[in-house]
């Protein structure tokens, strides 16, 4: 007699979708953890080359500082992004994962929710670091980095997984990625840098908050075609 | 016959842009506060429009790409040497937005370039572009032609960005002279006649330009496939 570990509903709902693949992805990471420590350890030396290749002032650094973290999540992620599928494609588990009833759409959003936790904890790790090496004391609303980091890591990590997923099916895929997302991105860090600017050095540049409000305005707008078009990608033969 | 015509075409072509040419330098007075430098103005605009048109049909051929290529693979095919050619046009329109405003700058400014809203998301839009062009490099076959066809949706969301940048933000790069603020427009008829004209001439270049691009392209996919039919053939 023995009772059956899963029972599988009629029909599991979007949301249950969504988490399943989840769990899935931050089971892989929990045995593994490759993606978080090698992010760590990558941003860890973006930021300490960047403090010796600048040796920047307390001043300067307020200025740049932004800047840096976003560069150093930047690169960080790239290198991850490209394992989060490549390891998809071992076994053709890609293919595996195209033919459950899920679609496109759920397995990009679980895919994209596992990876901004593992940079969030990465970005937890790293900005006290961050304030240390760099002297940071910040002039502006400090509580507003709660908003723009999490808006500026998503804005990345949404491209970045969708770029990942398009670049592994091309000849050359570590190469590509960068070359997509980099540019894809940039409005996105533009917008990320100067707000987090505004916020260190509290010049009061950008009263209306607006940079934050592209911001957000990117990271729906982006995240929409992302989770309508994911589907095309995953399927392109 | 057929030669005639494009003989009179192409000459059609190069007499509207001499016009043009003519309008904007000879005609058109000198700006008030700029000088003769201003007058890049009649190049520097219309190549921005038309960059925008460009990237706008690659845009529409992207989408029929995708709506298409399960369903009517020879009509995607046709609308995947249309993306192509309108990309590579456009990011020749935009090179010449991108070389002419640095151009001006330099006598206006007394710098090249700064990094202001309108001038970085022009560059990302460029960037944007050329990298949709590397990914026809760096993947082949339909599959190559759908994941293009998906980037291209993503250049497409980044031009309103561009097209609002001086809108939402004071740049250092002038507001709008059309659709800004309504004190804003080219005030002298002569300015606004060489301004139209310049704008009719790249337009037409462009089109023709893009329409030479899209039947090279055409016979390359044609030869492709005679290739692979051969190929199939000879097993």
């Amino acid at each position: 007699m023995s009772t059956p570990i899963v029972t599988p509903s009629a029909s599991p709902t979007w949301t249950g979708l969504v988490l399943a693949h989840l769990r899935k992805d931050l089971q892989i990471e929990w045995r593994s953890r490759d993606a978080i420590n090698s992010m760590l350890f990558f941003a860890l030396l973006v930021v300490v080359l960047f403090s010796m290749a600048f040796d920047p002032s307390a001043a300067t650094s307020r200025e740049i500082a932004g800047g840096v973290l976003c560069v150093a999540t930047l690169f960080a992620s790239v290198s991850a992004l490209n394992q989060a599928w490549a390891r998809e494609i071992r076994h053709q588990v890609l293919d595996a994962l195209r033919m459950t009833p899920s679609g496109g759409a759920a397995m990009f959003l679980a895919k994209v929710l596992a990876n901004f936790l593992f940079v969030g904890v990465v970005q937890l790790v790293l900005g006290p670091v961050f304030f240390v090496f760099y002297n940071l004391h910040p002039l502006g609303d400090t509580w507003l980095l709660a908003a723009v980091i999490p808006l500026g890591t998503w804005a990345l990590v949404s491209n970045g997984t969708f770029f990942a997923a398009l670049s592994i099916r091309s000849r050359n895929r570590e190469m590509l990625l960068p070359l997509i997302l980099f540019p894809i991105f940039l409005p996105a860090l533009l917008a990320m840098v100067l707000s987090v600017k505004t916020i260190l050095t509290g010049d009061g540049s950008d009263p209306n908050l607006l940079w934050i409000k592209v911001l957000a305005g990117y990271d729906v707008i982006f995240t929409t075609i992302s989770l309508l078009l994911f589907d095309t990608v995953i399927e392109a033969e | 016959m057929k030669k005639l015509a494009l003989a009179v075409l192409a000459l059609g072509i190069v007499a509207l842009m001499v016009w043009g040419f003519y309008q904007a330098i000879y005609v058109a007075p000198a700006d008030a506060a700029q000088g003769e430098v201003g007058r890049i103005f009649y190049y520097h605009v219309p190549h921005g429009m038309l960059c925008y048109l460009f990237f706008a049909i690659n845009f529409v051929a992207s989408v029929m790409v995708l709506a298409w290529r399960k369903t009517n693979p020879a009509r995607a095919l046709a609308a995947d040497a249309w993306a192509l050619s309108a990309a590579e046009v456009g990011v020749v329109f935009c090179s010449v937005v991108l070389i002419t405003g640095p151009l001006w700058g330099k006598p206006t400014w007394g710098i090249w370039w700064t990094w202001d809203a309108r001038l970085t998301t022009t560059l990302v839009l460029w960037l944007i572009y050329v990298s949709y062009l590397l990914v026809r490099k760096f993947a082949s076959g339909t599959e190559m032609q759908t994941l293009a066809a998906v980037l291209a949706v993503f250049g497409a969301a980044d031009m309103p960005i561009n097209y609002l940048a001086n809108r939402l933000w004071r740049t250092q790069h002038p507001s709008p002279v059309f659709g800004g603020d309504p004190d804003a427009g080219l005030k002298d008829p002569r300015m606004l006649h060489a301004f139209g004209w310049n704008v009719l001439a790249w337009a037409v270049w462009g089109l023709a330009i893009l329409a030479i691009r899209v039947y090279v392209q055409r016979r390359q996919q044609s030869i492709d496939n005679a290739v692979a039919t051969a190929a199939l053939a000879a097993d």
